[in-house]
C-alpha cells in the first residue's frame, strides 16, 4: 500500500516531506509500548501508535519501519520531525483512534505478518 | 589496534530519553556506509539499542564501546548501576523491574534482554549488584 493511499485510507494528515512517496508497505503494527515494536521484526513495515515521545521515531529507525502514523489526532514536536525527515521515515497522523485506524488497514488487506 | 579495525567509543546519558539511542543510531550508520547486509544491520541495531535504553533507565547511562573488524561487530555496553539481582528472571520475557515512567515512554515492558538474546550471535551478560552491568553482544556478518 502506497503512501497516498493510507493517508487517503486514514484521513491523515501527512506531516513529513522526505520519504520515498512511492515505497509499498506491506504490513503494519499497532503497538504504544515501543518494547513490543521491537519484537516486530518485518520488511516494509508501519507503526500506528498513540505515543508521542522522540523514541518512536528512533525505535522505527532501528526496525527498518518507514511510516509513523500517530492516532487520536496527537501530534509529534518539530524536533521529532526533524528526527523523522533526516531519517526519511514518512509521519502521519490522524483523527482515527487506534483501533479503527488498525481495522480500515486491515480491512485494505493490511496485516501483521508481511509477505510471509 | 589490529589493522582494519574500528573503534568507537560512545556515553550515554542517564534518563535522557531524548538522545537515548544516538549511540546505536551511529553504529547503523557506520554498517550502512560500509555495506554491511540490511539483515545484520538490523540485528545489530535492535541488540544495541535494547541494550542503550537498558542503561539510560537502570543503569544511571553508561558506556558503549564498539569494534568492527571485516567479520563481526563487537559492542560492550556498561553501566556503573545498581546491576540485576537476578539474572535468570530479567532473561524472562515479560519480567521488568522498569518504574511507571520509564513505561509511560514506551519501554519496561520486560523485553530487552530476551530481545538482545535473539538477536545476537553471541550475548554475554556481567552483573554485580552495587557495582554496575554490562551487556556483551557480538553480531557476526556472514
Amino acid at each position: 500500500m502506497r503512501i497516498e493511499e493510507i493517508t487517503g485510507l486514514l484521513e491523515a494528515e501527512i506531516l513529513t516531506v522526505n520519504h520515498d512517496k512511492d515505497m509499498d508497505i506491506r504490513s503494519a503494527c499497532g503497538a504504544d509500548l515501543m518494547s513490543d515494536v521491537m519484537a516486530f521484526s518485518k520488511e516494509n513495515a508501519m507503526m500506528i501508535t498513540g505515543l508521542v515521545n522522540p523514541q518512536v521515531i528512533r525505535t522505527a529507525e532501528m526496525m527498518d519501519i518507514r511510516v509513523v502514523v500517530f492516532v487520536r489526532g496527537k501530534k509529534p514536536q518539530p524536533t521529532m520531525i526533524d528526527m523523522a525527515e533526516e531519517r526519511g521515515i514518512a509521519v502521519l497522523s490522524t483523527e482515527l483512534p487506534m483501533f479503527a485506524a488498525c481495522g480500515k488497514l486491515y480491512q485494505q488487506g493490511m496485516h501483521g505478518r508481511g509477505d510471509s | 589496534m589490529e589493522p582494519g579495525v574500528i573503534i568507537r567509543e560512545y556515553t550515554i546519558p542517564a534518563n535522557d530519553f531524548v538522545v537515548a539511542g544516538e549511540a546505536s543510531s551511529s553504529v547503523r550508520k557506520l554498517l550502512n556506509q560500509m555495506g554491511v547486509a540490511p539483515a545484520v544491520v538490523k540485528r545489530t541495531s535492535i541488540a544495541m539499542y535494547e541494550a542503550e535504553i537498558n542503561a539510560v533507565i537502570h543503569g544511571h547511562g553508561g558506556r558503549a564501546h564498539v569494534e568492527i573488524d571485516s567479520e563481526k561487530i563487537v559492542i560492550r555496553i556498561s553501566d556503573d548501576g545498581p546491576g540485576i539481582p537476578n539474572v535468570e528472571l530479567a532473561m524472562q520475557e515479560g519480567w521488568s523491574t522498569a518504574p511507571d515512567s520509564v513505561r509511560e515512554m514506551g519501554f519496561g515492558a520486560g523485553m530487552g534482554l530476551p530481545n538482545i538474546k535473539r538477536h545476537a550471535d553471541a550475548f554475554h551478560l556481567d552483573t554485580e549488584q552495587g557495582r554496575g552491568t554490562t551487556v556483551n553482544i557480538i553480531v557476526h556478518f556472514r
